[in-house]
Order: structure tokens, then C-alpha cells, then sequence
């Protein structure tokens, strides 16, 4: 059943902040095997020009996902979540997540579309930190598989 | 930010230095803990047969992650990266063994699209097993 297209433009309201933690960044790091200095030494990351530990670029989807969980797993939309996958993600960065942020994340329902039987829905993520400004936006593609016939 | 390469030394075609990522079964298990990704196709064998696939297969955004650190290692600040996307073709397998898969990632300049912002778009390929993992993937650098 093709998805409902008036749930296209809905915005959900910010989720609770998230608080970017030095270890959780450095825990991250270690994960990816990434040993840039920026992720990890407040001093080297200083020299950068950031007042403070840096994120890894794809470091915000952690968050981000969760937030768009709140359209994923909206009843009124009726996405079977099990038939989802990952299609296309993106990031535009007005600066890098940093330790100490308090992020939310604003989801809105850009497009719904259904292709050979595949729901494919894109959600827009606007991350904002305490103060209110733009941190960065992720654009996260999720296509659902068709449903075999019974 | 400050980037390590100035946008005046760089051509159009300029490739970045090349970089193989191991993943293994480890590895996965470690990125599902950091990113709090815990969907068992990315650790149960059985599981992840019973839903069609080969085998266990690394997290789209792990392979992502892997890719663009062609580009902050090149350019010396991740905090230069201003846009990065992918879409995810083919899945990385990676088998219950301890050499597990290889994700081969090479990058190039593509454009330089603005001499006032110094940015530079950057197309990415990563391939594993031989087959390319990641399509239209592309980063935006602001570079010094």
C-alpha cells in the first residue's frame, strides 16, 4: 500500500537536546580507526581553529537517526520498518559537532515516493545547538523494500 | 578552519592519496557500540542470511565514515568538509574470518566551484571485493 503522500512537508517537533561528550567522540574515533588529533586532543583541534574537540563528519547520524526513528516509527505513516534500508545520506555542515554541544534535531518529511513497489521516503534533519544555531543538516534517504505476495 | 592544502594548489583531476580500511567482524561490532547501531544484520550471521543477504555486511555509515577520511586527512581539518554525501549500492560482505573485507577508497578533484569560499567538490570510490559500495559520492572542501 503506497504511503500516505500527505505526510510530505509534516515537521515533527525538536527532539530533547543531545550532549556531545569528549569520550563519546573519542569512542567513535577509535571505532572508525581514525586518529586524527581533532577528535581527540582539545589542543591540536585549538590549532585548528575550533575551540574544542570535533566530531567526525559522519559522527551526527548517530543522532540524527534516532530523531527521524520519530517518522519512521509514526503509526499515522505506517512505514514497516523492517523492510527498511539505508538508500542515500548526505551532510551540509555550517560547522563540525563539537564536545560540549547540545544538539536537537528538527525532522520534516521531504518527499514520499513509491517505485516499483518500494515505499521510498526522504527526511531532512536540521541539528541545532543550544544557542540556536545551524550546525548541520542530514538528508537520510530510507527506501522500503516491497512486501513479497503471500 | 584551516585547511593544510591551499585551493590555489590545487588542479581539477588533482587525485588524493589513496587508503584501504580493514573492517572485520570486530570492527563491526566496535561501530555498532559507538554509533549505537545495533541492527543485527551488521553482527548475526543467521540473521542476516534469513533477511537474503550473503552474509554479515558493514553498516552503510561505517563504510561512509571510512570513505571520507581520504579527504580529512588530505585537506588536514575535518572541520573542512562542508557538505559530504553517498548513496549506498552494493553492501560491504564481510566474512566470519580474521582477514575480513577490504574497503579501497580513491578520491579526486573534480571542480573547483568557488574562488571566493575555496571550495573544491571531490568524487569518491569505494569499492570492496570488487564492486563499487558507494555511488554518487561526493564531498565539498573549503580548503586554505
Amino acid at each position: 500500500m503506497a504511503l500516505d503522500q500527505s505526510f510530505v512537508g509534516r515537521t515533527y517537533p525538536p527532539t530533547d537536546p543531545y550532549e556531545v561528550g569528549r569520550e563519546k567522540i573519542r569512542e567513535f574515533a577509535e571505532a572508525i580507526g581514525d586518529t586524527n588529533p581533532a577528535y581527540t586532543d582539545a589542543d591540536a583541534a585549538k590549532a585548528l581553529g575550533h575551540s574544542e574537540v570535533i566530531a567526525p563528519p559522519t559522527f551526527v547520524f548517530a543522532i540524527t537517526f534516532k530523531a527521524a526513528g520519530q517518522v519512521v516509527e509514526d503509526p499515522q505513516l505506517g512505514l514497516d520498518y523492517s523492510r527498511v534500508v539505508h538508500g542515500d545520506q548526505k551532510f551540509a555542515y555550517t560547522r563540525p559537532v563539537r564536545s560540549g554541544d547540545r544538539l536537537s534535531v528538527t525532522s520534516t518529511i521531504e518527499a514520499i515516493k513509491t517505485m516499483a513497489g518500494n515505499d521510498i521516503i526522504d527526511i531532512r534533519g536540521e541539528v541545532h545547538d543550544e544557542a540556536g544555531e545551524h550546525v548541520v543538516t542530514a538528508f537520510t534517504k530510507l527506501v522500503a523494500r516491497a512486501a513479497k505476495e503471500a | 578552519m584551516t585547511a593544510k592544502i591551499s585551493y590555489d594548489e590545487v588542479e581539477v583531476g588533482t587525485e588524493l592519496p589513496a587508503q584501504s580500511f580493514p573492517v572485520s567482524r570486530a570492527t563491526l561490532v566496535r561501530y555498532a557500540g559507538a554509533s549505537g547501531d545495533f541492527n543485527p544484520i551488521h553482527w548475526n550471521e543467521k540473521f542476516a542470511k534469513e533477511v537474503g543477504l550473503p552474509d554479515v555486511i558493514a553498516h552503510g555509515m561505517f563504510t561512509m565514515a571510512e570513505a571520507i577520511r581520504v579527504v580529512t586527512d588530505w585537506a588536514g581539518d575535518p572541520g573542512a568538509v562542508a557538505e559530504y554525501g553517498v548513496r549506498f549500492t552494493k553492501p560491504v560482505v564481510v566474512p566470519n574470518d580474521e582477514t575480513g573485507a577490504l574497503i579501497e577508497v580513491s578520491a579526486k578533484v573534480a571542480a573547483k566551484l568557488d574562488d571566493d569560499d575555496r571550495t573544491v567538490r571531490v568524487d569518491l570510490t569505494a569499492m570492496s571485493a570488487g564492486q563499487k559500495v558507494l555511488g554518487m559520492s561526493r564531498a565539498v572542501v573549503r580548503l586554505a
